[in-house]
């Protein structure tokens, strides 16, 4: 499913037998539902791999997918038909899921593009091997955060308020948000540049995005240890 | 025979109920008694000595037995689907069934009934059977297709349980819907607006909560969270402890050893809570065994504070249901509330806090009869699946999986491979590998749940690829997919890529009932033969037409009679002797119109014949219904229990 699949491959409709490329979900000919297009997440909704995607309109035409496809449209229809309809709208919400939101997307067309990167999203955005080590530049405030972390959690231990702890918490938190704000501006950039550039100016932009993605997960693992700390 | 339409079930921890769409409008469809509810009960009639088939009753005539003989009747069976040996155990223990002896480690559970055992899929599968054949009498043709509530936090399991209840059932389950997602669809029908709502569904025993987005006909549910074990039996079983404990200290009489006296300590909490949520207090008074009486009075301030740690168990899953769906209570446009336990004043003002309601100048919806909205809502979702009905024709559900899908990883961690609100059909595809030469099986343990560990989140199923060809280790590319269908029940299919053997991956789930089981299981698949059909309706309708002439005889001989007009004794009299004609024929459809118009002309007759503080409680109630009360009182045994086919 992560391959791009030049879509020309001609197979015949199930019903029909009028031949039509394997990306189509309908029949061009007799509009009936076909077997799950082989082309990747963009294709489902007619797009190019991009990553500057108006997302009001991909639910537009999620739901106006999901209307034809859905399992319930084809309740009385034949056993194939049945099948055809779970796992096309099983594929269309695979997509869906992952072009809406900005950082699986970036992932996603990432491994698209044959680049490597850290850790699956869809993992739980659980620490990755490599993510657990900080930004070079951040040296010094992950230190002092995990200082805070460590007295809040000891002062949590033996039931004693912390009010001055709590207030430096909130303080990283803060900043930390606008760092990943920062993360998510930086990126959008990367976007235009990976659609405007030339195949070596996308690499770079990729290349940039690995990074990006990496630093962004980072941060939001020290923002939501500092709300559980503070929230227990 | 004209083809009967989809029916929607809400297979419920209390109650059950059946629905269809009448025209454009979701109908509930009442059982023999005239009540639309089902109580969810299933009682074992004493075996007959010269042998033959054992008779099981469902509803009110099963919750008849539970105080005489509990140990014939089961109830709230729905906390027990989809549950493995140490689960059941551990609910058991407040409730006064029990396991079958035999019962082993790896096999679904099996309850003793009697002098018979049966899975919790079977029970539930009396109450399906019960309200099919409440909804054959109503449209005069076999029912054959339905659409089955679940509440939305059900896992796999549980979902499979009640497929397989459904199919013993003889009904071929057309969908499974989500309860909250169902109430919904009932509400949006005639709203067709666009908007975040909130639906709080806190029933017998289960608590749901979803948020869903409505645009243009589409229901998109954003998020959903609950508790399976959480609901109005709770409470009952709250007030139970307490008053048995202080049976205990007061009187030294541990009740706990009388389970007759128990299930009758039970009903009075159960009532005690009912009044509590009108009046300003409740109380306890029951016979027990010595002669004494316990009497016991509770303020409703008092049960408040008793109940507050059960309704604050909602609150979390709101909580989090709403940041799954990155929405702040102040996004949320309406807030429905389903399922009894909702009728509570303190689980309102909680929900009004949660979302912020009256802040808001706003009120949480209860137009719609909260026992019935979750029916109603399986109506709607079986016309959408029929496309039997205009109004539905533009209606689409999007649903998600409540709990993340994940496999065991090395060292026992959980690896996600579907996220929790997921929208479904969902899928995910793994690779997998042999450690061995020659290794031709690999085993997945998969689990669903939230947890880091795997053995922390619930097994689904150990799903052994069996028949890999033999390699070098390392070598096979076995590629595993997994789906969640529109049901939210997991299908796993294997191929090994190297190989192409993709056929001869073979995928056993090691949990549930098997195929075969279910097979064995269904319920009277003797008397589906369709000749016996047309038979078995028509002798159904005169028994039941005859019961309803016995009643109304029966009250024509009470005071109450001569408290109607003269044109309302004549009405009832001509409706009557038309219903006795009839009944004598062969035509369903005259008998069963004869019943209605028989029943309407009694209706204000049956109100009257209770006295006044009864009659407030159970107006509504038609005259079956007043004459089983009658029945009760005056002559024994009534005559209104289903009719069984031998």
């Amino acid at each position: 499913m992560l391959k791009v699949i030049d879509s020309a491959v001609p197979v015949s409709c199930w019903s029909c037998s009028v031949a039509h490329n394997t990306s189509t979900l309908f029949c061009p000919h007799c509009s009936k539902i076909q077997p799950p297009a082989t082309g990747d997440y963009f294709s489902v909704f007619s797009l190019e791999p991009k990553l500057n995607i108006d997302t009001a309109v991909l639910e537009h035409e999620f739901h106006r997918l999901s209307r034809r496809l859905h399992p319930d449209r084809y309740a009385r229809a034949t056993d194939s038909e049945r099948q055809f309809a779970l796992a096309d709208t099983a594929l269309l919400n695979d997509a869906y899921r992952t072009l809406k939101d900005p950082l699986r997307r970036t992932e996603y067309l990432l491994k698209l593009m044959g680049t490597e990167v850290g850790e699956g999203l869809s993992a739980d955005g659980k620490p990755a091997k490599d993510s657990s080590r900080a930004p070079a530049d951040l040296l010094e405030e992950v230190f002092e955060l995990n200082m805070q972390l460590e007295e809040m959690r000891d002062a949590r231990k033996a039931g004693e308020e912390s009010p001055d702890i709590e207030k430096d918490l909130s303080r990283a938190k803060i900043k930390f948000e606008t760092l990943v704000e920062a993360v998510d501006s930086e990126l959008r950039e990367q976007w235009s540049d990976w659609e405007a550039g030339d195949p070596s100016h996308k690499k770079i932009a990729q290349k940039h995005m690995v990074a990006l993605l990496d630093r962004r997960r980072y941060l939001s693992n020290l923002v939501r240890e500092v709300n559980d700390t503070l929230g227990a | 025979m004209p083809e009967a339409p989809v029916v929607g079930i809400d297979l419920g921890t209390t109650n059950s109920l059946v629905a269809y769409m009448e025209a454009d409008q979701p109908v509930v469809i009442p059982g023999v008694d005239g009540s639309n509810l089902v109580p969810s009960v299933v009682a074992l009639e004493p075996l007959p000595k010269e042998g033959g088939r054992p008779t099981v009753s469902v509803g009110n005539s099963a919750r008849k037995v539970l105080i005489e003989s509990p140990e014939r009747v089961i109830y709230s069976v729905k906390r027990l689907m989809g549950r493995d040996l140490d689960e059941v155990k551990n609910e058991l223990k407040l409730f006064p069934f029990r396991l079958a002896e035999d019962a082993t480690e790896g096999e679904v559970p099996r309850l003793q009934l009697g002098e018979l055992r049966f899975t919790p899929p079977e029970i539930s599968a009396y109450v399906l059977r019960q309200l099919k054949r409440n909804a054959e009498r109503f449209f005069g043709v076999e029912v054959k297709q339905a659409v089955i509530t679940v509440p939305a936090y059900f896992n796999d399991a549980e979902r499979q349980a009640t497929k397989d209840a459904g199919r013993m059932a003889g009904l071929q389950v057309l969908r499974l819907v989500n309860e909250p997602t169902a109430a919904a669809l009932a509400y949006g029908l005639d709203r067709a607006k666009a908007g975040t709502i909130a639906v709080y569904d806190f029933g017998g025993g289960t608590f749901d909560i979803s948020i869903l987005k409505l645009n243009d006909g589409i229901f998109e549910v954003q998020s959903t969270n609950g508790d399976t074990h959480l609901g109005g039996d709770d409470i009952d079983n709250l007030l139970l402890t307490v008053a048995l404990d202080e049976i205990q200290s007061e009187h030294g009489i541990n009740l706990r050893q009388h389970p007759g006296a128990v299930q009758a300590l039970r009903k009075s909490a159960i009532d005690a809570k009912i009044r509590l949520s009108t009046e300003p207090s409740a109380s306890f008074d029951v016979e027990l065994p010595n002669g004494d009486r316990y009497q016991r009075e509770i303020p409703r301030e008092v049960y408040i504070q008793l109940i507050e740690p059960i309704l604050a168990r909602t609150a979390g899953p709101c909580k989090q249901a709403m940041a799954d769906a990155g929405v702040t209570p102040e996004q949320i446009d309406e807030v429905v509330l389903v399922g009894g336990s909702t009728r509570i004043p303190a689980v309102r003002a909680l929900v009004d806090s949660l979302f912020k309601l009256g802040a808001r100048g706003k009120k949480c919806h209860t137009d719609l009869n909260p026992d019935e909205v979750v029916a109603m809502g399986a109506a709607v979702q079986a016309g959408i699946l029929s496309g039997s009905s205009k109004t539905t024709d533009d209606l689409l559900l999007l649903d998600v999986t409540p709990l993340s899908l994940g496999i065991e990883a090395l060292g026992g961690v959980t690896a996600k491979i579907i996220q929790r609100n997921s929208t479904i059909p969902a899928s995910a595809v793994e690779y997998f590998t042999t450690g061995v030469d020659g290794q031709t099986n690999v085993a997945i343990h998969v689990v669903q749940g939230e947890r880091e560990l795997a053995d922390d989140c619930r097994s689904l199923a150990r799903f052994d690829l069996k028949g890999i060809p033999p390699m070098t280790a390392g070598l096979p590319r076995i590629e595993v997919r997994f789906l969640i269908d529109a049901d939210g029940i997991l299908k796993v299919t294997a191929r090994e890529q190297r190989s192409g053997k993709e056929a001869e991956i073979e995928v056993k789930a090691t949990y549930g009932l098997t195929d075969e089981q279910v097979e064995t299981m269904i319920l009277d698949s003797y008397d589906h033969a369709e000749e016996d059909f047309a038979k078995r309706l028509l002798i159904e309708s005169r028994n039941e037409g005859l019961n309803l002439l016995n009643a109304v005889d029966r009250g024509a001989q009470t005071p109450a009679w001569a408290l109607l007009t003269t044109a309302e004794r004549t009405a009832i009299g001509e409706a009557r002797n038309h219903l006795l004609e009839v009944a004598k024929g062969y035509e369903i459809k005259a008998i069963s119109e004869a019943m209605t118009a028989l029943d309407k002309a009694t209706r204000r007759f049956a109100e009257m014949m209770m006295d006044s503080a009864v009659s407030t409680a159970i107006r509504g109630k038609t005259m079956e219904a007043a004459g089983e009360e009658l029945a009760e009182a005056v002559t024994a045994p009534h005559a209104f229990s289903p009719a069984e086919f031998k």
